[in-house]
């Protein structure tokens, strides 16, 4: 049964793709899409920035600004930054953790492409009569207002590619529960899958908010209800709650994964065990916690009282302390290591004095009574961007150098990855650091335009410029890619020569059922630990035996479709006859699939002893 | 312990739900899944509590004019003795008794039919007497929002059950199933919990005004 060493032509790497349910496939399935979205949102970041690079101008006019604006956020949010974390999460967590799989491989694969077809059917609401228009975060007497159905695609998309994640995050919390490597107890797990354990708990809390608040938007706009129309009785500050419910802990959904890898980066780079691991761990835990508990800070003018008020923002600074332990132990794991810069490591070095600015402009923010100058300014935009950019793009751009060689078997150029490197930073800081100015300049925020002679043009050009500098790192990363898998050098189980943790105990890539043998962890930084000793290997934990393995399946991809299908229905429901038609036959599909599912006995199969055996021979040989 | 071993009265586990890996994975994820489950029906409900009684005019229906307690009492008379049908089918899992848990299982079933049935009366009632419909009022979006959504719980759980049984009614009893039968019950209580909330929240507290 060693179909897995066979070489196998397009269709069939196609259809192994369409159909896989390895974290290892589908990591690389999200590291594709969300790239595809990284870009596209980029693109649209670009369109922005050149119409606002001089006064009057109009490159693009009011209306289409206002599309190009939503998508870009909502994209980058939801397409882009989520997917590529979890397409890391799913590559290197379960090998941190010494596992086979994820818990659930055939719902990792359907998280997957509910996320792919929400994306596309969000996207494609610019081929079809205009994009959704009432910002990312679509406030609700902005999008009822909305004509077209822009709005719809937001909501209808949203709610499928929400779905997805919502799996993906009980999926991860179930594997990192149950499926740890014997002597992998929770105190020797590495930040990384911390991170990914204490996101994905938020994701679980904080979608369902947005569920509903979008269920409401939906039953709003196409199904004749009143949730939010004040003259019929309803209430549109409903949706604001709902939304930053799930909005605030949304950004620490972001975050912490970007936390967990700089403090991967950090420590292997200086040669050094992560300084105060435990308090690390409590503050990632603490800060998730606090996520739950300041969403009214994005709402202080909407008018909830000085009491509310207060509470929020008193909350909202208390988040400051976790984050500067975490800042403060970055700092001295650097003090007195051996540091080596490598790409990933400058991305580390810069993330902390960036993030750094965006955390203090996040406590200016939090004074309720200052945030009524604040709100809605460029302010906001650059302290969003602060964090976002400086923390979760960073991150993810360092991750990409981090992990390529482990998920792809080979390095990406390292000169390369310096020029983007510094075109992105210094990109970064020209783009968004003078925006704190304009936003205190009196700059409001989602504008299409603005008038000359008012002190905004030299901050604007400054902008611009700076985008394109970071457009350009981006384009070069790309050819980094092309170059290298052309080049295609293979590398060894531990390229960077300072692993710490078990994905680099075994080989890039690795092999489908990841360790032939589960390893023993013997403490934190397991692989140092047997390095350390003059090791190579870690310790098996079990003798050699038979593997299970889960088999593939096309079912998804299937239920994923039939939503797709069925969210064209609801939305041309009242325009034409066939939506309706069209929106049962998509639950129908959607719902046999999942029947089908359920009827049909899925076992998975054996990998024989024998044949694991056999391979390592053709190995050595 | 594998799923597709034989089972017969003695191999079987004190916690056939949990015996085998998979198992225990399942059983996991399907708490956590219904903590967003519960996060899903409390947003729910802090919405119909801020649009209760919130109607454009003041000839419409308000909540204390709509509930009427035979009807929500004997609904959730039926709910909860489903709920009740559904642990007696779990014990008679445990003790690796197919027959008489398949038989459980149907009661609950029907049980949830005729909760159903009384629902469908129900919302068919206010929009006829009293035109309280789904698009009249936010009042009226809310309620059958919430109130729908659990309905919509109770017949996927239907769905679910009957499936199972029709599914396994020929091979009994094994460790692969077990835990679907579980959880398959584990969904039903908690849409009996939820049930309790509403009426509490929407039906006694709608009655007193
Ligand atoms: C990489 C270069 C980027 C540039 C040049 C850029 C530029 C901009 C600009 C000019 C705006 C409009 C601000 C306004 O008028 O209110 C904006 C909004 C926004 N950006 Fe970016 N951005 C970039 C990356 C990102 C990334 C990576 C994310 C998220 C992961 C992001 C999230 C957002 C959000 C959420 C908004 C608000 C959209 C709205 O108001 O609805 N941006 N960005
Ligand atoms: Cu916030």
């Amino acid at each position: 049964m060693s179909t897995y060493a066979q070489k196998k032509g397009v269709g069939a790497v196609l259809w192994d793709y369409l159909t896989t349910v390895d974290h290892k496939k589908i990591a690389i399935l999200y590291l594709i899409a969300g790239g595809f979205f990284f870009v596209l949102g980029g693109l649209e970041a670009m369109v922005i920035r050149i119409q606002l690079a001089i006064p009057d101008n109009n490159f693009v006019s009011a209306g289409f600004y206002n599309e190009v604006l939503t998508m870009h956020g909502t994209t980058m949010i939801f397409l882009a930054a989520m997917p590529i974390l979890l397409g890391f999460m799913n590559a290197v967590m379960p090998l941190q953790i010494g596992a086979r799989d994820v818990a659930f491989p055939f719902l990792n694969a359907l998280g997957f492409w509910l996320f792919l077809f929400g994306g596309l059917f969000l996207n494609l609401s610019w081929f079809l009569g205009g994009a959704p228009d009432a910002g990312w975060t679509s406030y609700a007497s902005l999008s009822l207002a909305s004509e077209g159905h822009g709005i719809d695609f937001y909501a209808l998309g949203l709610q499928i590619s929400g779905f997805g994640t919502l799996i993906g995050g009980i999926n991860f919390l179930v594997t990192i529960i149950n499926m740890r490597a014997p002597g992998m107890t929770y105190m020797r797990m590495p930040l990384f899958t911390w991170t990914t354990f204490v996101a994905s708990a938020l994701i679980l809390f904080a979608f369902p908010p947005l569920t509903v608040g979008i269920f409401f938007l939906t039953f709003d706009r196409l199904f004749g209800a009143n949730f939010f129309d004040p003259t019929m009785g309803g209430n549109t500050v409903i949706w604001e709650h709902l939304f930053w419910i799930f909005g605030h802990p949304e950004v620490y959904i972001l975050i912490l994964p970007a936390f967990g890898i700089f403090s991967e980066i950090i420590s292997t780079f200086s040669r050094k065990r992560l300084f105060g691991y435990s308090s690390m761990v409590f503050a990632t835990v603490l800060i998730g916690f606090l996520g739950f508990m300041v969403w009214a800070h994005h709402m202080f003018t909407t008018g909830l009282g000085p009491i509310a008020n207060s509470i929020f923002a008193v909350a909202t600074m208390a988040i400051a302390v976790p984050t500067g332990i975490k800042i403060f132990n970055w700092l001295f794991t650097m003090w007195g290591g051996s540091i080596r810069f490598t790409t990933p490591m400058l991305y580390a070095v810069s993330f902390v004095p960036s993030f750094l600015l965006g955390g203090v402009t996040g406590v200016m923010l939090a004074v309720a009574a200052a945030d009524y100058q604040y709100h809605d300014t460029y302010f906001v935009v650059a302290h969003f961007h602060y964090v976002i950019v400086g923390g979760v793009v960073l991150a993810i751009l360092a991750a990409t150098h981090f992990y390529w060689p482990k998920m792809f078997g080979t390095m990406l150029n390292e000169f390369l990855g310096k020029i983007t490197f510094w075109l992105f930073l210094i990109g970064f800081h020209l783009t968004f650091f003078i925006q704190h100015f304009l936003g205190l300049m009196g700059m409001p925020r989602r504008i299409f335009t603005f008038l000359p002679n008012q002190g905004l043009e030299v901050g604007n050009v400054v902008s611009t410029v700076g985008a394109f500098f970071m457009a350009i790192a981006v384009i070069i990363l790309l050819i980094n890619i092309v170059i290298t898998s052309v080049k295609n050098v293979k590398v060894g189980n531990d390229p960077w020569g300072d692993g710490r943790s078990l994905e680099w105990a075994i080989a890039s890539p690795p092999p489908f059922y990841n360790f032939k043998q589960l390893p023993l962890v013997r403490g934190l930084d397991p692989y140092w630990i047997e390095k350390m000793e003059g090791k190579k290997e870690m310790t098996p934990a079990e003798p050699l035996g038979d593997i299970h393995m889960p088999n593939n399946s096309f079912i998804p991809f299937m239920i994923s479709l039939g939503l797709f299908i069925a969210a064209f229905g609801a939305m041309y429901r009242l325009d034409y006859s066939w939506g309706l038609p069209v929106l049962i036959l998509g639950l129908l599909v959607t719902l046999l699939s999942m029947f089908t599912r359920s009827i049909k006995d899925d076992h998975g199969f054996h990998i024989h002893k024998e044949d694991l055996i056999d391979e390592d021979k053709g190995r050595k040989a | 312990m594998h799923a597709e071993e034989k089972m017969t009265n003695e191999t079987w586990p004190a916690s056939p739900e949990k015996a085998t890996l998979e198992a225990k994975n399942k059983f996991l994820g399907f708490w956590f899944f219904l903590g967003g489950e519960t996060v899903l029906f409390a947003s729910l409900f802090a919405t119909y509590l801020a649009l209760k009684d919130k109607v454009p005019t003041a000839d419409h229906a308000l909540s204390k004019d709509l509930f009427e307690m035979p009807l929500v009492f004997l609904m959730t008379m039926l709910l909860l003795t489903s709920s009740l049908t559904s642990v007696y089918a779990m014990h008679h899992m445990k003790n690796f008794e197919f027959k008489k848990m398949q038989l459980w299982l149907g009661i609950t079933v029907l049980l949830g039919l005729a909760f159903l049935g009384f629902e469908i009366y129900e919302f068919n009632h206010y929009v006829h007497e009293y035109h309280h419909s789904f698009t009249s009022s936010a009042f009226g979006s809310a309620f059958y929002t919430l109130v729908g959504f659990h309905g919509g719980h109770v017949a996927f759980g239907l769905l679910w059950i009957i499936v199972l049984m029709i599914r396994n009614s020929k091979r009994g009893l094994s460790l692969y199933n077990a835990p679907k039968f579980y959880l398959a019950s584990l969904y039903w209580h908690f849409i009996d919990v939820v049930w309790v909330f509403i009426f509490t929240v929407v039906y006694l507290m709608g009655m007193v005004g």
